[in-house]
């Protein structure tokens, strides 16, 4: 035990001294994810807000051929800018940039509405871009008002009523909860959680094993009357140390940014105070040992710190697949989920954002299910570094 | 006192050491000659333990190194081949370091940190970070972090190599030094002269086998040139016969 604290001491001495260490341990991994999200989140709020308040631009070709379209466009806050464009012409126009989407109105326009058959309009857009669809989608709403109102006079002047043109109303309720709705914007936080985990032991695990090797600091290490079972325990308790601190600068970070982030003006909140910053820690800890052990198991068969670092960058990648599979499949916190490691602290993370209540067993699970993972890698480690081969 | 009983041991199809049998005294300085590839690592890394022998065993001070690992290195000092230090923690700290992981107390840690600071010449740079030493400066601070429990054997892997003409001559000054105080010292080379310049006996490897074990004195007077460098090549001649 004496021995494993020397080597957690010096290892975490030394690599605090370490500028890559420090830097991906305490910048890169923890702040990475909060910045994306930061930047990310309030760029959505940026477009909402503006698409909301500004007032839809429309390129309108034939004007003329319908007054009452037109009049009915301009009070309705339409800002039109008028054009002379056949359809290639307007095709050309969208395509090129110059015009987000336009409205050719033909000449058959006039004598058709006139003779109240359907009268075509040709709508212009650009599908693939997700702003103009929202353009689009608008447009097409105002025409399809102005095509209402001109249907009920129609039947009114003919002395129908209106109202058998309407056999069946809609009614929408959306249940979704502002913190329902965060979350799927908060969905991906949880893996940045889970990376700066990772991201804050990468190099330790790196340096403390291939580092070590290439250092040619291994062998004398190795001939020491230390027990092998003490220098893995060190080394995996001075990266389990590092991922602590990553994960509580990356949880203090999100916090910060949610504070200045007005998740509200989305119709969110985000359910992210320093009280659920803290059970998000507790939920992770159990994470820490698994991952620092694996990434110790992994580099240990490593020769060099670049093929260590090879190995590792996927490494960072695997708690992604549960995630990935969570999001595709829409998972929900269940008891048999909580055995996999990884999916386990997203779903419990995303239920604490839904403010949803945690069943104690799940968190159990969950904990055990880890901690259990870390302790059959740290066994492998520690066997691993008792062959002659880790002498390389 | 080393004991080396018929170590053998492969590496897949490659036997690398064969049936080696050797004794290094105390007092004494026993040098491992052989050309590049001869056996000689493999067959220190047998003695401090780091490799298990697939036959013979090998004992410090009478303690076997595989049945009780811990008390028989506890007795070794080591220089291995690489002798890489720690380049973000200073020369005082290294040497912390392997002492505390040999459980010298941080009193007589101390203590002794001074003394081989002082012997071995390292005040200048004791608390410097390692990472701009010279090999000279780096092979010190390894061999102070080899002597810091004080054990009574000392092995060193080729230790001269990358060292200039000074560092050399610091470095068998030291080796004497140790000698004097009573202690084993097992040391491997391939250059001869450093060999006969220092040592009391030769073990001489080629092939994965002791090819000749005596005092330096005994193989001069054997080969009748009383060069070493003939007798040693009338050895390795001998082997390529016998091989």
């Amino acid at each position: 035990m004496r021995a494993l604290l020397t080597v957690f001491g010096k290892e975490f001495r030394e690599n605090l001294r370490d500028r890559r260490t420090l830097l991906s341990a305490l910048l890169f991994g923890p702040l990475f994810g909060p910045l994306l999200f930061g930047l990310m989140v309030s760029r959505m709020l940026d477009q909402s807000v503006a698409e909301s308040d500004e007032p839809l631009k429309l390129t309108i070709s034939g004007a003329d051929h319908a007054p009452g379209l037109t009049r009915y466009l301009e009070t309705q806050g339409v800002l039109l800018s008028r054009a002379n464009f056949d359809e290639s012409q307007a095709r050309a126009a969208v395509r090129g940039g110059s015009a987000k989407i336009v409205l050719i109105i033909p000449e058959e326009y006039g004598p058709r509405f006139r003779a109240a058959t359907p009268a075509p309009v040709l709508l212009v857009a650009d599908s693939a871009d997700s702003q103009t669809r929202k353009i689009a989608d608008r447009a097409r709403a105002v025409i399809g008002g102005y095509a209402s109102t001109i249907a009920q006079l129609r039947l009114q002047a003919r002395g129908v009523n209106p109202l058998l043109a309407v056999p069946v109303a809609v009614n929408e309720a959306d249940v979704a909860t502002p913190t329902g709705r965060a979350v799927v914007v908060l969905g991906f936080m949880t893996y940045f959680v889970l990376f700066a985990v990772l991201m804050g032991g990468l190099y330790l695990a790196i340096d403390s094993t291939a580092g070590e090797r290439e250092r040619g600091s291994l062998e004398a290490l190795l001939s020491l009357p230390v027990a092998r079972s003490s220098l893995v325990g060190g080394k995996i308790l001075a990266t389990c140390a590092y991922m602590c601190i990553s994960l509580a600068l990356s949880l203090t970070a999100f916090v910060c940014v949610f504070r200045f982030v007005p998740l509200e003006k989305l119709g969110m909140s985000a359910n992210l105070n320093a009280r659920t910053a803290l059970i998000f820690f507790a939920i992770c800890l159990p994470f820490v040992p698994l991952g620092a052990s694996l990434m110790t198991f992994v580099a240990s068969f490593t020769r060099s710190y670049r093929e260590a670092q090879t190995y590792l960058t996927a490494v960072l990648l695997v708690p992604t697949l549960p995630i990935a599979f969570a999001s595709i499949y829409s998972l929900k916190t269940k008891g048999s989920l909580m055995f996999i490691p990884s999916l386990s602290q997203h779903l419990l993370m995303t239920s604490v954002l839904k403010d949803e209540p945690l069943a104690a067993l799940d968190v159990g699970v969950s904990a055990a299910a880890s901690l259990g993972a870390a302790l059959v890698l740290m066994v492998l480690t520690a066997r691993h570094w008792r062959r002659e081969t880790m002498l390389g | 006192m080393i004991e080396a009983s018929n170590l053998s041991k492969r590496f897949g199809a490659v036997e690398a050491v064969r049936d080696v049998s050797f004794t290094a005294r105390d007092g004494e300085i026993t040098g491992i000659l052989g050309a590049n590839g001869a056996g000689k690592s493999t067959t220190l890394r047998m003695v401090y333990g780091v490799l298990t022998p697939d036959s013979g065993r090998a004992s410090i001070d009478g303690i076997d190194i595989r049945g009780e690992t811990s008390r028989a290195r506890a007795r070794v000092g080591v220089l291995p081949h690489a002798a890489g230090l720690y380049g973000n923690l200073s020369a005082r700290e290294n040497i912390h370091y392997f002492g505390s992981l040999q459980g010298v107390g941080s009193e007589a840690l101390a203590k002794r940190t001074g003394e081989l600071a002082r012997i071995l010449g390292l005040e200048d740079f004791l608390d410097r970070r390692a990472k701009g030493f010279s090999q000279g400066q780096r092979i010190k601070v390894a061999l102070a972090r080899a002597l810091v429990h004080d054990p009574g054997n000392i092995v060193l892997d080729e230790p001269t190599n990358g060292l200039d003409v000074m560092a050399i001559r610091n470095l068998r000054d030291m080796l004497l030094a140790l000698k004097r105080e009573g202690r084993c010292v097992l040391f491997s080379s391939h250059v001869m002269q450093e060999v006969a310049a220092l040592c009391d006996r030769v073990v001489i490897i080629g092939h994965g086998r002791v090819l000749a074990d005596a005092t330096v004195q005994s193989i001069r007077e054997q080969s009748g040139t009383g060069s070493l460098e003939e007798a040693f090549l009338r050895v390795l001649g001998d082997a390529e016969g016998v091989s």
